[in-house]
């Protein structure tokens, strides 16, 4: 298998051509520092993450309140996730932190406030 | 008249940490004036993550980045007024501004600081032909509608300009179920970080068109569609490249402007480059005891350094209430951008005053590798430092030590450029 990949860790924004044998051996070209090979090898064999998004909030000063998953999220997960994001309302008060949904679409991961809302 | 130590305008990133830094520096007397309902400036419509890497080790969304800076306004008790707009500030530091439960107020400031911060450019100011239906956004309208208002602006969307308030609003689209057709780029490279050029555009296969623009919008009522075309290195469109794309939303990412009508209306001198007033090492503008920092002074790429600058500026507002002055006679060393270099933050220096050293912050006008940054005193070549990467998105820093001037006291002009 072999992917084209643009390397995020700079604005040179290295092209990186990884390729993996039949034997798992991955095989990385064209970065020019460590971090290059580092992203490479994560983004073909475990890619994540963070998801973030918004929320309805009952009965609080503002309307809506942002939301992150706690930690990444495996990257085929993200539709997932927004689904039930976005089948989810809470009620005010909120505090930055607050675990909105627990364990989200079966990643095992959070989906946690990142804002004050104070009740009306 | 109403008197307080400092008066800061906007309460947004620059403000709160302006405000916070002044306090450290023992002025207790703050008043900051946010003329939207809540403090945090567009940090609170900035729900993506990536803030505070620098500031905090961490990377945070917007709205708990701005959060940590509200904290400390509040444990620090420093006084705010929401809902209030400034209106005029006068060159001997009278601020006025209104506010529904207040009506008109004007007070005086033993110091103000500027930090308004910077707006998004309107199609107004880009000549985009055509009709004027609604679903024509600007990406950060756009943003705020659907993070904190919580509407949908469309289902079918071109982003025109690849900053990144428009990269980030294609993935925010896209996850919301809209179809993101297309990113079109006037310039021959992305304004936006490489990191949400991966995240954003390709992680969701959404196409980024470099050196396009779009030439026409189709619609009456609502927009049902725009014409694309390739530019040439004129920027001028290429006849024969006409690509039609139906769409029902049209975001515009073309570009920051800080907003300096007040700073205008006051006087201050302006840079032609920044469209941000003149400053010296301590932040000060061309009006004595008036400060600036923050996208209204220039645009910034990262919040960490919107905070670093104002908290600068913070402290030598401080340092003027306490020590009053006059604005020195002292012919100032002036920066010169020449070469590559757009501009400098500061503009000018004072060697005497200066602290023991001062960051000094550009943006280049092209991409560039393997270029060296090179700064003359007077001609003579006092610092070079190789570059393996300079790009018109990432603001670019040097710093200047006050014993690197102990040879050259009255240093006239310090130039910097880039060299091969």
């Amino acid at each position: 298998m072999k992917r084209e990949l643009t390397c995020i860790g700079c604005p040179l924004g290295c092209a990186l051509t990884v390729e993996i044998d039949n034997s798992g051996d991955i095989q990385v070209t064209g970065y020019t520092c460590a971090r290059g090979k580092d992203y490479a090898i994560k983004e073909v064999t475990c890619p994540t993450r963070i998801v973030t998004s918004t929320v309805p909030v009952d009965g609080g000063m503002i309307s809506r309140v942002s939301v992150k998953t706690e930690h990444d999220i495996p990257k085929d997960k993200i539709f997932d996730v927004m689904d039930e994001i976005r089948r989810t309302a809470v009620n005010a008060p909120v505090r930055i932190g607050d675990t909105v949904i627990e364990d989200c679409a079966g990643t095992g991961i959070s989906v946690i406030a990142t804002k004050n809302v104070e009740s009306v | 008249m109403l008197y307080h130590d400092i008066v800061i305008i906007g309460g947004g990133p620059a403000g709160l940490a302006a405000a916070a830094a002044a306090k450290e520096a023992g002025i207790s007397d703050i008043l900051i004036l946010e003329r939207d309902e809540m403090l945090g400036g567009i940090l609170n419509q900035c729900i993506h993550n990536g803030f505070g890497l620098h500031t905090f080790k961490e990377e945070l969304t917007g709205p708990e980045y701005a959060q940590r800076y509200i904290d400390r306004v509040l444990e620090e008790k420093i006084s705010y007024r929401l809902h209030s707009m400034v209106i005029d500030i006068s060159r001997d530091r009278q601020v006025t501004y209104i506010s529904r439960e207040e009506g008109l107020v004007r007070l005086q400031a033993g110091a103000v600081i500027l930090a308004m911060g910077c707006r998004e450019r309107p199609r107004g100011a880009l000549n985009i032909p055509g009709y004027r239906p609604a679903g024509i956004y600007s990406a950060g309208t756009a943003q705020r509608l659907m993070n904190i208002e919580g509407y949908m602006v469309g289902k079918e969307v071109v982003v025109l300009g690849s900053g990144d308030i428009g990269l980030i609003m294609a993935r925010r689209m896209t996850l919301e179920g809209a179809v993101v057709k297309l990113v079109a780029e006037l310039m021959p490279y992305s304004g936006g970080l490489k990191r949400n050029i991966v995240q954003c555009l390709d992680d969701y296969g959404i196409p980024l068109k470099l050196s396009h623009t779009v030439v026409d919008i189709h619609g009456k009522e609502r927009v049902t569609g725009v014409t694309i075309a390739q530019v040439g290195a004129d920027r001028k469109p290429v006849p024969g490249t006409e690509e039609y794309y139906s769409c029902d939303t049209l975001l515009l990412s073309c570009g920051l402007i800080p907003e300096n009508e007040l700073s205008r209306q006051a006087g201050l001198e302006m840079d032609r480059i920044t469209s941000g007033p003149v400053v010296g090492d301590d932040l000060e503008t061309s009006v004595e005891g008036v400060f600036a920092c923050g996208n209204v002074l220039h645009v910034h790429d990262l919040v960490d350094y919107v905070s670093e600058e104002a908290a600068r500026a913070g402290r030598q507002a401080a340092r003027f209430v306490r020590e009053p002055r006059k604005k020195e006679k002292k012919q100032e060393a002036i920066l010169k951008a020449e070469n590559g270099v757009r501009y400098t933050i500061p503009q000018h220096l004072n060697v005497d005053r200066m602290d023991d050293q001062i960051v000094v912050r550009f943006r280049v006008d092209n991409i560039y590798q393997n270029k060296s940054v090179v700064v003359y005193f007077d001609g003579k070549e006092t610092m070079r430092r190789k570059k393996r990467i300079l790009a018109p998105g990432e603001m670019e820093q040097i710093t200047l030590k006050k014993s690197g001037f102990s040879d050259c006291p009255d240093v006239k002009e310090i130039r910097i450029c880039l060299e091969d």
